[in-house]
């Protein structure tokens, strides 16, 4: 935070809230100068001083939405930290702030250390991937959704390919699931200690972040044997997916399993049982099971509230109810819960993975259904009606039947679904991308309310939101 | 996939928290509530254990008004709002399909049922402009506060730039 970003709010400043785009008269210029809209460069969409703002967008702010049993009313009051008669600092922290993971923007207001509300503002990346989906054609669709969450790509090909099939009513081989399954774990793998990288960074353990890459990269090499790409990777294509594993793969997945796993240890030499760490993360950021709920939250942040809510096991999509793994939850959902969560979910993917490894069935690695499968290569040469078929299915696609579905699978963030809407055309009516980050984003001010300045970014880091995701 | 038995199971079961139009998707059963029901029928839906709000979107209808299938009795307008709910007791999604008329494009708020809709009201909001009434920040989410129209409508155009193509300069 540099001082030009910091801006004090006097407790009986006044929002300029109508006259906000008038110009402001010479009188006035030492009060606009303290004036947060101004400062900040935010309008209606941020921080407002606490006299301006209404009680229910306050309560927001201060976490203390969930508060509330049932439908009571959202009495202030009832928060657990009192507004002193001190000056309170209304502070942004980000977009560029290195450990807000992205450009995600919090809008701080302080007395002292502590956090009195927040409120994060996001948009920065927004990109419009939703518009965008309706204008490529259900085959191009997986290249779109592969950006979105740029940790787990392999879980938005997935919910989008599941999608589609599901309007298409088309059952894909059982080859196709398994590789399907086994990079999505990979992937949870790679996302997992992609985040104990940047959360170690957050606390200050740079080597916990060269250690976290270092990991990820073992993956994200895996990753570009297989399907070329190491991340973006639009592997998984309606219908199966996009190659078969190369020649060897047990091997590497094998290398991989035993590396990672025995890294894992060191992680745990180097956090789990460290008494700093401990101490920056026991009992940081508290989020109730009953808040977490109403709040939406799911993935790690809701297991680590004691909720076992994993779609692996509550709603199993590919094979998963055919495979043997632990669904972990916490206790405490502290940020400390919410490491061990995702560190033990690691070794349950490692499990996942090797029985996969063992059990990985022989044939076909996409349905072998011209409507949706292009011919192999090898007959576009020789055929002329491959060559056309082919071209049609890249130039036009295909047209599932009219229909809607919802169709959410766990990502490594939590459940990410797939509302699609199919008017019969070859490009789909509507996408909407139910996206984890985004609704977990809403913890953040419940989280952070009452903490220190120090544990926020803690806390923050522990939510992993990925702005890709958060904004689309 | 599903049984004809397991689906009338799971209308019966339905049956007894509402009785608004039930339609099939796919195997997921999806209830047509109006307008005016709508906020009703959310609440008896929490009150049977739905604990969890997991989605809400809106769809734009413009240029597919006759591409969607509706139960009898529910009048197709331009805007339709999805909400998912979730039991985590039983594992049982429902989804509902409110119709939004273009002429008054305001929707009762589910802030107080499940306060977890607040960021996607306001993206519904940002992206479609349909006001939910009773909302404590309605407020634009994703696009800048000053912008003008709703991206995701049917009529708003997608504003591709043409990108020229030079070209390349050879190696040689």
């Amino acid at each position: 935070m540099s001082d030009d970003e910091m801006t004090t709010s006097v407790a009986d400043n006044e929002m300029h809230d109508e006259s906000e785009s008038q110009p402001v008269d010479a009188d006035n210029e030492t009060e606009v100068a303290f004036d947060l809209t101004a400062r900040t460069g935010g309008t209606s969409e941020g921080l407002a001083p606490l006299e301006m703002t209404p009680e229910v967008q306050r309560m927001i702010e201060e976490g203390g939405v969930l508060r509330l049993p049932e439908e009571n009313d959202l009495d202030p009051r009832q928060s657990e930290v009192r507004f002193g008669d001190g000056e309170t600092m209304i502070i942004n922290l980000g977009p560029q702030h290195p450990s807000t993971h992205g450009v995600l923007r919090i809008m701080l207001e302080l007395e002292g250390e502590t956090v009195l509300r927040s409120k994060p503002i996001i948009g920065y990346l927004h990109t419009g991937m939703e518009k965008t989906a309706e204008e490529l054609t259900y085959v191009q669709g997986t290249t779109n959704v592969t950006r979105m969450d740029y940790l787990s790509p392999i879980a938005n090909e997935l919910v989008f390919c599941l999608a589609v099939e599901k309007l298409l009513d088309v059952e894909i081989p059982p080859r196709a699931i398994w590789i399907r399954m086994l990079m999505s774990e990979l992937n949870r793998i790679c996302s997992h200690v992609t985040w104990a990288a940047t959360n170690g960074m957050d606390l200050a353990s740079t080597t916990m972040m060269i250690f976290g890459f270092r990991e990820r990269d073992l993956i994200l090499s895996f990753f570009e044997k297989t399907t070329g790409l190491r991340m973006n990777t639009n592997y998984i294509r309606p219908g199966g997916v996009a190659a078969d594993l190369p020649d060897g793969w047990e091997d590497d997945v094998e290398v991989m399993m035993d590396t990672i796993e025995s890294r894992l240890d060191d992680y745990d030499e180097l956090l789990t049982g460290q008494p700093i760490f401990r101490e920056r993360t026991e009992g940081v950021g508290i989020l109730r099971p009953e808040l977490a709920l109403a709040l939406s939250a799911t993935g790690p942040l809701l297991r680590a509230s004691g909720i076992a809510y994993d779609l692996r096991r509550a709603e199993p999509y590919l094979a998963y109810d055919e495979v043997d793994f632990d669904v972990i939850v916490g206790s405490v959902g502290d940020t400390f819960d919410r490491y061990a969560v995702r560190m033990n979910e690691i070794r349950e993917s490692i499990r996942i993975v090797r029985q996969v490894l063992e059990r990985m069935p022989r044939g076909d690695y996409r349905v072998q259904d011209a409507k949706v499968t292009p011919p192999p290569r090898g007959r576009i040469d020789e055929s002329m009606e491959a060559l056309i078929h082919h071209f049609k299915l890249y130039t036009r696609g295909f047209e599932p039947p009219e229909g809607e579905v919802y169709v959410a699978v766990e990502s490594p963030r939590g459940e990410l679904g797939c509302y699609l809407v199919s008017d019969g055309s070859n490009k789909p009516y509507r996408m909407h991308m139910r996206a984890p980050s985004f609704v977990n984003l809403q913890c953040v001010p419940a989280l952070l309310r009452g903490g220190l300045m120090a544990d926020a970014i803690a806390v923050l880091s522990s939510v992993d939101p990925v702005l890709g995701e958060v904004d689309r | 996939m599903i049984s004809e038995t397991s689906l009338a199971e799971r209308g019966l079961e339905i049956a007894l928290i509402t009785d608004a139009p039930l339609t099939f998707s796919r195997g997921q059963a999806v209830i047509h509530p109006s307008r005016s029901e709508y906020f009703e029928t959310v609440a008896k839906f929490k009150g049977a254990r739905y604990v969890t709000c997991s989605d809400l979107c809106a769809v734009d209808y413009l240029s597919a008004k006759e591409a969607r299938s509706l139960p009898e009795g529910v009048t197709p307008e331009r805007f339709e709002v999805v909400v998912s709910l979730l039991c985590l007791e039983k594992m049982r999604r429902i989804r509902l399909r409110v119709q939004v008329a273009e002429s008054d494009l305001t929707l009762a708020t589910l802030f107080s049922l499940y306060p977890g809709t607040e960021n996607m009201e306001r993206e519904v909001y940002d992206l479609f402009g349909i006001t939910f009434v009773g909302h404590p920040d309605m407020t634009r989410i994703l696009m800048p506060p000053d912008w003008e129209g709703h991206p995701l409508r049917k009529d708003y155009g997608v504003g591709r730039v043409p990108v020229q193509f030079r070209e390349a300069p050879g190696p040689r």
